[in-house]
Protein backbone atom coordinates (compact mmCIF):
# COMPACT_ATOMS: atom_id res chain seq x y z
CA UNK A 1 0.00 0.00 0.00
CA UNK A 2 1.62 2.94 -1.61
CA UNK A 3 0.59 6.27 0.28
CA UNK A 4 2.87 8.73 -0.74
CA UNK A 5 1.99 10.60 -4.22
CA UNK A 6 4.37 12.89 -5.86
CA UNK A 7 2.21 16.01 -5.72
CA UNK A 8 -1.08 17.85 -3.84
CA UNK A 9 -3.25 17.35 -7.86
CA UNK A 10 -1.69 13.61 -7.71
CA UNK A 11 -3.18 12.86 -3.97
CA UNK A 12 -6.30 14.48 -4.44
CA UNK A 13 -6.77 12.83 -7.28
CA UNK A 14 -10.55 10.87 -7.55
CA UNK A 15 -11.37 12.92 -4.35
CA UNK A 16 -12.68 15.84 -5.35
CA UNK A 17 -16.02 16.89 -6.72
CA UNK A 18 -18.53 20.05 -6.11
CA UNK A 19 -20.15 20.26 -2.98
CA UNK A 20 -17.81 17.76 -1.18
CA UNK A 21 -17.59 19.07 3.21
CA UNK A 22 -13.69 19.34 4.04
CA UNK A 23 -12.27 19.27 7.01
CA UNK A 24 -9.04 21.68 7.25
CA UNK A 25 -6.54 21.69 10.23
CA UNK A 26 -4.74 25.43 11.13
CA UNK A 27 -5.11 28.05 13.46
CA UNK A 28 -5.03 31.36 11.84
CA UNK A 29 -1.58 30.96 9.22
CA UNK A 30 0.14 28.17 11.37
CA UNK A 31 -0.28 25.00 10.17
CA UNK A 32 -2.19 25.45 7.22
CA UNK A 33 -2.28 23.07 4.56
CA UNK A 34 -0.74 25.22 1.84
CA UNK A 35 0.02 22.34 -0.81
CA UNK A 36 -3.43 21.37 -0.53
CA UNK A 37 -5.51 24.19 -0.74
CA UNK A 38 -3.61 24.98 -3.64
CA UNK A 39 -4.33 22.06 -5.74
CA UNK A 40 -8.06 22.27 -4.77
CA UNK A 41 -7.89 25.76 -6.06
CA UNK A 42 -6.64 24.57 -9.21
CA UNK A 43 -8.81 21.83 -9.04
CA UNK A 44 -11.91 24.25 -9.80
CA UNK A 45 -14.25 22.03 -7.71
CA UNK A 46 -17.13 24.35 -6.28
CA UNK A 47 -20.07 24.97 -3.42
CA UNK A 48 -17.55 23.18 -0.76
CA UNK A 49 -18.42 23.32 2.75
CA UNK A 50 -15.34 23.89 5.00
CA UNK A 51 -14.67 22.87 8.33
CA UNK A 52 -12.01 24.68 9.69
CA UNK A 53 -11.39 27.15 12.51
CA UNK A 54 -10.28 30.08 10.52
CA UNK A 55 -10.61 31.20 6.77
CA UNK A 56 -7.36 32.28 6.43
CA UNK A 57 -6.57 35.69 5.39
CA UNK A 58 -7.18 37.50 2.03
CA UNK A 59 -5.06 35.39 -0.90
CA UNK A 60 -3.19 33.01 1.70
CA UNK A 61 -4.31 29.86 3.22
CA UNK A 62 -8.40 29.44 2.75
CA UNK A 63 -8.41 32.60 1.79
CA UNK A 64 -7.31 31.41 -1.66
CA UNK A 65 -10.44 29.35 -2.40
CA UNK A 66 -13.28 32.22 -1.07
CA UNK A 67 -10.95 34.40 -3.69
CA UNK A 68 -12.26 32.23 -6.33
CA UNK A 69 -15.59 31.90 -4.91
CA UNK A 70 -15.13 27.85 -4.37
CA UNK A 71 -16.66 28.04 -1.02
CA UNK A 72 -20.16 27.98 -0.34
CA UNK A 73 -19.97 27.34 3.61
CA UNK A 74 -17.89 27.70 6.20
CA UNK A 75 -17.63 26.36 9.68
CA UNK A 76 -15.88 28.04 11.97
CA UNK A 77 -14.94 30.25 14.98
CA UNK A 78 -13.29 32.99 14.04
CA UNK A 79 -12.88 34.65 10.53
CA UNK A 80 -11.19 38.10 11.11
CA UNK A 81 -8.55 39.61 9.15
CA UNK A 82 -10.03 38.93 5.63
CA UNK A 83 -11.67 41.40 3.95
CA UNK A 84 -12.56 38.99 0.52
CA UNK A 85 -14.77 37.10 3.45
CA UNK A 86 -16.00 39.76 5.13
CA UNK A 87 -17.53 40.94 1.50
CA UNK A 88 -19.17 37.77 0.60
CA UNK A 89 -20.95 36.95 3.82
CA UNK A 90 -21.94 40.97 3.69
CA UNK A 91 -23.52 40.09 0.56
CA UNK A 92 -25.07 36.96 1.16
CA UNK A 93 -22.96 35.12 -0.97
CA UNK A 94 -20.91 32.89 1.56
CA UNK A 95 -22.50 31.12 4.67
CA UNK A 96 -21.34 31.27 7.81
CA UNK A 97 -21.86 28.48 11.02
CA UNK A 98 -20.15 30.20 13.41
CA UNK A 99 -18.96 27.17 15.96
CA UNK A 100 -17.35 27.68 19.46
CA UNK A 101 -13.87 27.20 19.03
CA UNK A 102 -13.87 24.01 21.29
CA UNK A 103 -16.76 23.05 20.43
CA UNK A 104 -15.50 22.50 16.82
CA UNK A 105 -12.71 20.70 17.84
CA UNK A 106 -14.76 18.06 19.73
CA UNK A 107 -17.07 18.11 17.32
CA UNK A 108 -14.29 16.88 14.78
CA UNK A 109 -13.03 14.71 17.40
CA UNK A 110 -16.20 13.33 18.03
CA UNK A 111 -16.96 12.50 14.20
CA UNK A 112 -13.36 10.64 13.83
CA UNK A 113 -14.38 8.65 16.87
CA UNK A 114 -17.80 7.22 15.70
CA UNK A 115 -19.89 10.08 18.18
CA UNK A 116 -22.36 11.32 16.06
CA UNK A 117 -23.11 14.37 19.11
CA UNK A 118 -22.23 14.68 22.64
CA UNK A 119 -23.30 17.36 25.09
CA UNK A 120 -21.42 20.60 25.97
CA UNK A 121 -21.75 23.56 28.65
CA UNK A 122 -20.44 25.46 25.96
CA UNK A 123 -22.79 28.42 24.24
CA UNK A 124 -26.03 27.03 27.05
CA UNK A 125 -28.09 30.43 26.46
CA UNK A 126 -26.48 32.14 23.75
CA UNK A 127 -27.37 32.11 20.13
CA UNK A 128 -25.30 29.07 19.43
CA UNK A 129 -27.83 26.99 21.67
CA UNK A 130 -30.94 28.13 19.26
CA UNK A 131 -32.23 25.04 17.68
CA UNK A 132 -30.12 22.63 19.86
CA UNK A 133 -31.48 20.38 22.25
CA UNK A 134 -31.07 20.89 25.51
CA UNK A 135 -30.44 18.44 28.63
CA UNK A 136 -29.66 18.82 32.26
CA UNK A 137 -27.38 16.85 34.10
CA UNK A 138 -26.69 17.04 37.64
CA UNK A 139 -28.90 20.13 37.52
CA UNK A 140 -26.74 22.20 34.67
CA UNK A 141 -27.78 22.64 31.52
CA UNK A 142 -26.17 21.06 28.24
CA UNK A 143 -26.52 21.38 24.64
CA UNK A 144 -25.94 18.55 22.28
CA UNK A 145 -23.64 19.20 19.20
CA UNK A 146 -23.32 17.21 16.42
CA UNK A 147 -19.89 15.50 15.64
CA UNK A 148 -18.48 16.31 12.13
CA UNK A 149 -17.91 13.79 9.36
CA UNK A 150 -15.99 14.98 6.44
CA UNK A 151 -15.65 13.61 2.84
CA UNK A 152 -11.66 14.60 2.96
CA UNK A 153 -9.64 15.72 5.59
CA UNK A 154 -6.48 18.21 4.64
CA UNK A 155 -3.89 18.48 7.18
CA UNK A 156 0.10 19.53 7.02
CA UNK A 157 2.45 18.11 9.50
CA UNK A 158 6.07 18.15 10.03
CA UNK A 159 7.47 14.93 9.82
CA UNK A 160 5.55 11.48 8.78
CA UNK A 161 7.39 7.92 7.72
CA UNK A 162 6.54 6.13 5.05
CA UNK A 163 4.04 4.22 6.53
CA UNK A 164 1.82 7.45 7.46
CA UNK A 165 2.70 8.27 10.93
CA UNK A 166 3.25 11.60 11.73
CA UNK A 167 4.55 13.91 13.92
CA UNK A 168 3.49 17.83 14.31
CA UNK A 169 5.75 20.84 15.13
CA UNK A 170 4.69 23.32 18.38
CA UNK A 171 1.25 25.02 17.78
CA UNK A 172 0.85 24.06 14.31
CA UNK A 173 -0.35 20.64 15.88
CA UNK A 174 -3.67 22.72 16.59
CA UNK A 175 -6.81 21.35 14.54
CA UNK A 176 -4.63 18.92 12.40
CA UNK A 177 -5.05 16.73 14.59
CA UNK A 178 -8.93 16.41 14.87
CA UNK A 179 -9.19 17.57 11.37
CA UNK A 180 -7.49 14.19 10.25
CA UNK A 181 -9.67 11.56 12.50
CA UNK A 182 -12.60 13.09 10.76
CA UNK A 183 -12.46 12.60 7.43
CA UNK A 184 -13.29 9.46 5.55
CA UNK A 185 -10.47 10.29 3.56
CA UNK A 186 -7.23 12.37 4.67
CA UNK A 187 -4.17 13.23 2.24
CA UNK A 188 -1.23 14.65 4.37
CA UNK A 189 0.96 17.06 3.86
CA UNK A 190 4.58 17.20 5.63
CA UNK A 191 7.65 19.12 5.36
CA UNK A 192 10.10 16.03 5.67
CA UNK A 193 9.34 11.90 5.01
CA UNK A 194 11.59 9.74 6.53
CA UNK A 195 11.89 6.00 6.61
CA UNK A 196 9.62 3.43 8.78
CA UNK A 197 11.68 3.03 11.69
CA UNK A 198 13.32 6.76 11.67
CA UNK A 199 10.47 7.75 14.36
CA UNK A 200 10.21 6.60 17.91
CA UNK A 201 7.09 5.16 18.24
CA UNK A 202 6.46 6.49 21.66
CA UNK A 203 6.22 9.75 19.46
CA UNK A 204 3.69 9.49 17.28
CA UNK A 205 0.98 12.47 17.30
CA UNK A 206 -1.06 10.80 14.51
CA UNK A 207 -0.82 7.13 13.86
CA UNK A 208 -0.69 6.36 10.20
CA UNK A 209 -4.08 4.81 10.18
CA UNK A 210 -5.93 8.14 9.59
CA UNK A 211 -3.32 8.96 6.98
CA UNK A 212 -4.34 7.81 3.62
CA UNK A 213 -2.31 10.05 1.08
CA UNK A 214 0.96 11.58 1.97
CA UNK A 215 2.86 14.53 0.29
CA UNK A 216 6.09 16.30 0.52
CA UNK A 217 5.06 19.51 0.64
CA UNK A 218 8.79 21.22 1.56
CA UNK A 219 9.95 23.40 1.13
CA UNK A 220 7.69 25.62 2.95
CA UNK A 221 7.71 29.96 2.97
CA UNK A 222 5.97 29.93 6.94
CA UNK A 223 3.81 32.98 6.67
CA UNK A 224 3.07 35.46 10.55
CA UNK A 225 0.51 37.19 11.07
CA UNK A 226 1.50 38.76 13.82
CA UNK A 227 5.40 39.20 14.06
CA UNK A 228 5.81 40.46 18.02
CA UNK A 229 9.15 40.53 19.45
CA UNK A 230 11.06 41.42 22.24
CA UNK A 231 14.04 43.46 22.49
CA UNK A 232 17.41 41.90 23.62
CA UNK A 233 18.77 44.22 26.57
CA UNK A 234 22.19 45.20 25.42
CA UNK A 235 25.05 45.31 28.27
CA UNK B 1 -7.30 59.18 39.10
CA UNK B 2 -8.86 55.65 37.56
CA UNK B 3 -6.87 52.75 37.14
CA UNK B 4 -5.15 53.28 33.29
CA UNK B 5 -5.11 49.83 31.16
CA UNK B 6 -1.65 48.46 32.81
CA UNK B 7 -3.12 49.41 36.34
CA UNK B 8 -6.06 46.79 35.30
CA UNK B 9 -4.03 44.08 34.87
CA UNK B 10 -2.18 44.48 38.10
CA UNK B 11 -5.17 43.89 40.09
CA UNK B 12 -6.43 41.22 38.22
CA UNK B 13 -2.86 39.84 38.53
CA UNK B 14 -3.59 40.26 42.43
CA UNK B 15 -6.07 37.29 41.53
CA UNK B 16 -3.42 34.76 40.70
CA UNK B 17 -2.14 31.75 43.29
CA UNK B 18 0.92 29.62 43.27
CA UNK B 19 0.43 26.57 41.24
CA UNK B 20 -2.32 28.04 38.78
CA UNK B 21 -3.10 27.33 35.27
CA UNK B 22 -4.51 30.25 33.36
CA UNK B 23 -5.98 31.82 30.36
CA UNK B 24 -5.49 35.10 29.41
CA UNK B 25 -7.89 36.65 26.29
CA UNK B 26 -6.35 39.27 23.71
CA UNK B 27 -5.81 43.07 25.16
CA UNK B 28 -5.81 44.25 28.59
CA UNK B 29 -6.07 40.54 30.05
CA UNK B 30 -2.82 40.13 28.21
CA UNK B 31 -0.45 42.61 30.09
CA UNK B 32 -2.10 40.36 33.23
CA UNK B 33 1.66 37.98 31.99
CA UNK B 34 3.81 40.85 32.92
CA UNK B 35 2.43 41.21 36.68
CA UNK B 36 3.08 37.59 37.86
CA UNK B 37 3.96 38.63 41.17
CA UNK B 38 8.11 37.28 42.09
CA UNK B 39 8.42 33.48 43.22
CA UNK B 40 4.91 32.45 41.77
CA UNK B 41 4.57 29.66 39.60
CA UNK B 42 2.17 30.44 37.43
CA UNK B 43 1.48 28.85 33.62
CA UNK B 44 -0.43 30.21 30.91
CA UNK B 45 -2.62 27.99 28.77
CA UNK B 46 -2.44 29.33 25.31
CA UNK B 47 -6.24 27.79 23.48
CA UNK B 48 -4.54 26.93 20.08
CA UNK B 49 -2.53 24.12 22.36
CA UNK B 50 -0.03 25.02 24.60
CA UNK B 51 0.50 24.92 28.37
CA UNK B 52 3.55 27.46 29.38
CA UNK B 53 3.45 30.07 27.00
CA UNK B 54 7.14 32.42 27.08
CA UNK B 55 7.91 36.06 26.63
CA UNK B 56 7.96 37.22 23.17
CA UNK B 57 11.02 35.84 21.32
CA UNK B 58 14.27 37.70 20.06
CA UNK B 59 14.14 39.11 16.64
CA UNK B 60 16.37 36.14 15.37
CA UNK B 61 14.25 33.50 17.68
CA UNK B 62 10.43 34.17 15.57
CA UNK B 63 8.91 30.28 14.71
CA UNK B 64 6.11 30.77 12.63
CA UNK B 65 5.21 27.25 14.02
CA UNK B 66 4.76 29.07 17.61
CA UNK B 67 1.53 31.54 18.21
CA UNK B 68 -0.73 32.43 20.57
CA UNK B 69 -3.94 32.55 20.47
CA UNK B 70 -3.97 36.11 19.21
CA UNK B 71 -1.83 34.63 16.27
CA UNK B 72 1.28 36.80 17.61
CA UNK B 73 4.63 34.93 17.95
CA UNK B 74 5.68 33.74 21.14
CA UNK B 75 8.62 31.48 22.78
CA UNK B 76 8.29 28.31 24.54
CA UNK B 77 10.05 27.64 28.19
CA UNK B 78 11.69 24.79 29.79
CA UNK B 79 8.50 23.50 30.93
CA UNK B 80 6.19 23.78 28.41
CA UNK B 81 4.12 21.54 26.00
CA UNK B 82 2.03 21.49 23.47
CA UNK B 83 -1.09 19.39 22.49
CA UNK B 84 -3.59 19.14 20.13
CA UNK B 85 -6.99 21.78 19.37
CA UNK B 86 -9.35 18.70 20.97
CA UNK B 87 -7.21 18.10 23.98
CA UNK B 88 -6.70 21.93 24.59
CA UNK B 89 -10.57 22.34 25.09
CA UNK B 90 -10.71 19.27 27.13
CA UNK B 91 -9.50 20.94 29.73
CA UNK B 92 -10.77 23.69 29.62
CA UNK B 93 -14.08 22.37 29.36
CA UNK B 94 -12.90 19.82 31.92
CA UNK B 95 -12.24 22.79 34.25
CA UNK B 96 -8.67 21.62 34.67
CA UNK B 97 -8.02 25.97 34.10
CA UNK B 98 -8.50 27.53 37.43
CA UNK B 99 -8.51 31.17 36.13
CA UNK B 100 -9.60 33.05 32.77
CA UNK B 101 -9.16 37.10 32.42
CA UNK B 102 -11.21 37.81 29.48
CA UNK B 103 -12.49 41.37 28.14
CA UNK B 104 -15.63 42.10 28.34
CA UNK B 105 -18.30 44.83 26.12
CA UNK B 106 -21.37 43.85 28.86
CA UNK B 107 -21.76 42.45 31.92
CA UNK B 108 -25.02 41.79 33.57
CA UNK B 109 -25.80 41.70 37.04
CA UNK B 110 -25.93 38.48 37.35
CA UNK B 111 -23.20 37.67 35.86
CA UNK B 112 -23.84 37.28 32.19
CA UNK B 113 -21.34 38.25 29.45
CA UNK B 114 -21.33 40.01 25.95
CA UNK B 115 -17.75 40.13 24.22
CA UNK B 116 -18.19 38.14 21.22
CA UNK B 117 -20.08 40.59 18.34
CA UNK B 118 -22.60 43.98 17.63
CA UNK B 119 -25.25 43.26 15.42
CA UNK B 120 -25.06 45.62 12.53
CA UNK B 121 -21.29 45.10 12.52
CA UNK B 122 -18.81 42.42 11.26
CA UNK B 123 -19.14 39.34 12.92
CA UNK B 124 -15.65 38.07 13.50
CA UNK B 125 -16.80 35.21 15.30
CA UNK B 126 -16.26 34.03 19.49
CA UNK B 127 -12.77 31.87 18.81
CA UNK B 128 -12.53 30.21 22.39
CA UNK B 129 -14.73 32.43 24.54
CA UNK B 130 -17.64 30.52 24.81
CA UNK B 131 -15.39 27.27 25.79
CA UNK B 132 -13.93 29.33 28.09
CA UNK B 133 -16.66 30.92 30.33
CA UNK B 134 -18.44 27.46 30.47
CA UNK B 135 -15.64 25.39 31.77
CA UNK B 136 -12.72 27.32 33.72
CA UNK B 137 -13.32 27.65 37.09
CA UNK B 138 -12.74 31.38 37.59
CA UNK B 139 -14.05 34.10 34.97
CA UNK B 140 -12.32 37.43 35.31
CA UNK B 141 -13.73 40.39 33.08
CA UNK B 142 -11.44 43.95 32.73
CA UNK B 143 -13.07 46.45 31.07
CA UNK B 144 -13.29 50.71 30.93
CA UNK B 145 -16.30 51.08 33.19
CA UNK B 146 -18.35 52.85 30.59
CA UNK B 147 -18.24 52.46 26.67
CA UNK B 148 -17.17 55.74 24.45
CA UNK B 149 -20.20 57.12 24.57
CA UNK B 150 -20.21 57.14 28.52
CA UNK B 151 -22.61 54.69 28.80
CA UNK B 152 -22.78 52.07 31.99
CA UNK B 153 -21.36 48.45 30.62
CA UNK B 154 -21.94 46.66 34.15
CA UNK B 155 -26.20 46.91 33.67
CA UNK B 156 -29.35 44.76 34.66
CA UNK B 157 -29.56 43.06 31.47
CA UNK B 158 -26.95 42.32 28.68
CA UNK B 159 -28.38 43.85 25.17
CA UNK B 160 -25.71 42.35 22.53
CA UNK B 161 -25.64 38.69 21.90
CA UNK B 162 -23.99 36.79 25.28
CA UNK B 163 -20.97 35.21 25.24
CA UNK B 164 -22.05 32.86 27.84
CA UNK B 165 -24.95 33.57 30.89
CA UNK B 166 -24.08 33.57 34.81
CA UNK B 167 -20.53 33.15 33.96
CA UNK B 168 -18.48 35.99 35.64
CA UNK B 169 -17.18 35.98 39.02
CA UNK B 170 -15.40 39.49 38.92
CA UNK B 171 -15.28 42.67 37.13
CA UNK B 172 -12.34 44.77 37.11
CA UNK B 173 -13.11 48.21 35.52
CA UNK B 174 -10.92 51.67 35.41
CA UNK B 175 -12.79 52.53 38.75
CA UNK B 176 -13.75 49.56 40.48
CA UNK B 177 -13.99 46.03 41.62
CA UNK B 178 -16.84 43.71 41.68
CA UNK B 179 -16.58 40.35 43.15
CA UNK B 180 -19.36 37.87 44.14
CA UNK B 181 -18.64 34.18 45.82
CA UNK B 182 -21.01 32.43 44.02
CA UNK B 183 -23.40 32.29 41.10
CA UNK B 184 -26.30 32.63 43.29
CA UNK B 185 -24.70 35.82 44.86
CA UNK B 186 -25.09 39.63 43.39
CA UNK B 187 -21.95 41.43 42.52
CA UNK B 188 -20.20 43.05 45.89
CA UNK B 189 -18.61 46.72 45.01
CA UNK B 190 -15.03 45.39 46.82
CA UNK B 191 -12.56 47.88 45.85
CA UNK B 192 -12.00 51.99 44.72
CA UNK B 193 -9.31 52.81 41.90
CA UNK B 194 -7.48 55.54 44.00
CA UNK B 195 -9.30 59.02 44.12
CA UNK B 196 -12.54 57.18 42.70
CA UNK B 197 -15.74 57.42 45.11
CA UNK B 198 -18.62 55.18 45.62
CA UNK B 199 -20.88 57.40 44.37
CA UNK B 200 -19.22 58.11 40.76
CA UNK B 201 -19.47 54.23 40.53
CA UNK B 202 -23.31 54.59 41.41
CA UNK B 203 -23.68 56.93 39.01
CA UNK B 204 -21.80 55.28 36.17
CA UNK B 205 -23.54 51.66 36.61
CA UNK B 206 -26.83 51.02 35.81
CA UNK B 207 -26.90 47.28 37.47
CA UNK B 208 -27.64 46.24 40.67
CA UNK B 209 -24.85 45.64 43.30
CA UNK B 210 -24.16 45.42 47.47
CA UNK B 211 -21.95 47.64 48.36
Amino acid sequence: MQKIYPNAEAALEGLLRDGLILAAGGFGLCGIPERLIDAVVASGVKGLTIASNNAGIDNEGLGKLLRTRQVAKMISSYVGENKEFERQFLAGELEVEFCPQGTLAERMRAGGAGIPGFYTKTGVGTQVAEGKEVKAFDGEDYILERGIRADVSLIKGWKADESGNLMFRKTARNFNLPAATCGRVCVAEVEEIVPVGSLDPDCIHLPSIYVNRLILGAPYDKKIEFRTVRERETA
Amino acid sequence: MPWDRNDMAARAAKELQDGYYVNLGIGIPTLVANNIPGGMTVTLQSENGMLGIGPFPYDDEVDPDLINAGKQTISELPQSSYFDSAQSFAMIRGGHIDLAVLGGMEVSEKGDLANWMVPGKMIKGMGGAMDLVAGVKKIIVVMEHTSKAGDAKFIPECTLPLTGKNVVDMIITDLAVFHRPDHDSPFKLIELAPGVTADEVRQKTSARYVE
